[in-house]
């Protein structure tokens, strides 16, 4: 729960991300309340509001900005497709010791990722996000609580394994980034905008796969450019420690300039 | 299906506001989805019609407003809409463009009794 950070999000523990039982829950007593109250109000009313559906989600993203923050730690939340080499690259990050960090796994049904990097020593939370095809702020924040903050310089939330979902839902890091390998093929940035729209690094993962796939990276580059003029791109492959070095030096210039 | 979650966010915000004004029951929610924001609008309906049930949104209509993307030139100030993904000035070739449109999801109007 919340109590050490003042945050006035409620009954975060319990919730869990259960949307369904939760809503039910409250729309029955809702419901009884204002029909008891009200009995007799039919006159039709129509309100101007325009206001962010995922309101909600996006202040608690801003908490759990603020919550890192007050750490000065940077949160990136790295999204891609399933395999493209999310949990395979913070366990190189961990061999390489260049920083310390911690990670808030979601992963649909196992704690297999979460065990992958205990076994590197790394502070690793498990959401089970179940059926839920992404991670939105709550679930974020119930696992930073979990995590010791005190000890890390970086967060990495390892999103769920979709190129669609998440794209949708700011989980209150400051940076995204989306990887992309080779062996998924050419045209993914043309065939989910909205995601690599949101990135602020992209990666082009698994690069030693290059000579056994037609892959026109160059192309693929432009494509992304075309959708974020501004955005950074690397090249990492887990076996070239000088690629992964660069990320590095991407993260911690990153962490450098939030003072 | 994140559209489950966005509905039930869009459910949540609608009794909200329906409890506000003292109104027993929302006959019609407007939304406006862009086209750049993630989601598919018939999958919204689709999971509208599901989860509606039991809520004061019960018999409501939801109406989505498809909203195109409209972009800002930073450099010319010519504003656009564009008919594909390219985040380009199609005036000074720019790609310094502010989008103004397009990227979000939101909760325009909503029609109670
Ligand atoms: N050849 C090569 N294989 C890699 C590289 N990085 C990851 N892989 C392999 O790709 C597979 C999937 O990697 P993961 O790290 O589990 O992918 P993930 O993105 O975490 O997958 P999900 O969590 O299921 O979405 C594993 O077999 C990795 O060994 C790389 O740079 N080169
Ligand atoms: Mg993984
Ligand atoms: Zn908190
Ligand atoms: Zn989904
Ligand atoms: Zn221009």
């Amino acid at each position: 729960m919340c109590t050490d950070c003042g945050c006035s999000i409620r009954g975060i523990d319990d919730h869990e991300h259960n949307h369904e039982h939760h809503h039910d829950h409250n729309h029955d007593n809702k419901n009884k309340s204002l029909v008891f109250n009200n009995p007799h109000l039919n006159d039709a009313k129509t309100v101007e509001v325009i206001k962010k559906i995922l309101d909600k989600n996006d202040h608690e993203a801003i908490h759990n900005r603020n919550h890192l923050d007050s750490y000065g730690i940077l949160g990136i939340n790295l999204m891609s497709s399933p395999g493209a080499g999310k949990t395979a690259l913070l366990e190189t990050l961990a061999e390489l010791g260049k920083f310390k960090f911690g990670v808030i796994e979601g992963d649909l049904e196992t704690n297999r990722d979460a065990d992958r990097l205990k076994a590197k020593g790394i502070d690793a939370i498990q959401i089970q996000t179940g059926s839920a095809c992404h991670l939105d702020a709550m679930m974020v924040h119930n696992g930073l609580h979990k995590l010791d903050l005190n000890n890390i310089d970086v967060c990495f939330v390892e999103n769920v394994g979709n190129l669609v979902c998440p794209a949708s839902y700011d989980v209150g890091t400051h940076l995204n980034i989306v990887l992309v390998s080779i062996p998924e093929g050419e045209d993914k940035i043309a065939k989910y905008p909205v995601m690599f729209r949101k990135a602020d690094l992209i990666l082009f993962t698994k690069t030693d796969l290059l000579p056994y796939f037609k892959y026109d990276i160059q192309k693929e580059k432009e494509m992304a450019r075309s959708l974020k003029p501004n955005v950074d791109i690397l090249e990492i492959n887990t076996n070239d420690k000088a690629s992964i070095e660069k990320l590095v030096d991407w993260i911690m210039f990153k962490k450098k300039m939030r003072g | 299906m994140h559209e489950y979650s966005i509905i039930q966010a869009l459910l949540d915000q609608c009794e909200n506001i329906a409890q506000q004004n003292d109104a027993t029951k929302v006959e019609k929610i407007q939304i406006k989805i862009g086209v750049m924001s993630g989601v598919e609008p018939h999958l919204l309906s689709v999971s509208f019609d599901t989860f509606k049930e039991d809520t004061l949104c019960c018999d409501a209509v939801l109406e989505i407003i498809h909203q195109p993307l409209v972009v800002e030139c930073q450099e010319c100030k010519h504003i656009e809409t564009l008919t594909e993904v390219k985040y380009k000035c199609s005036n000074c070739d720019s790609s310094n463009i502010k989008v103004i449109d397009g990227e979000d999801m939101y909760l325009m109007k909503l029609e109670m009794s």
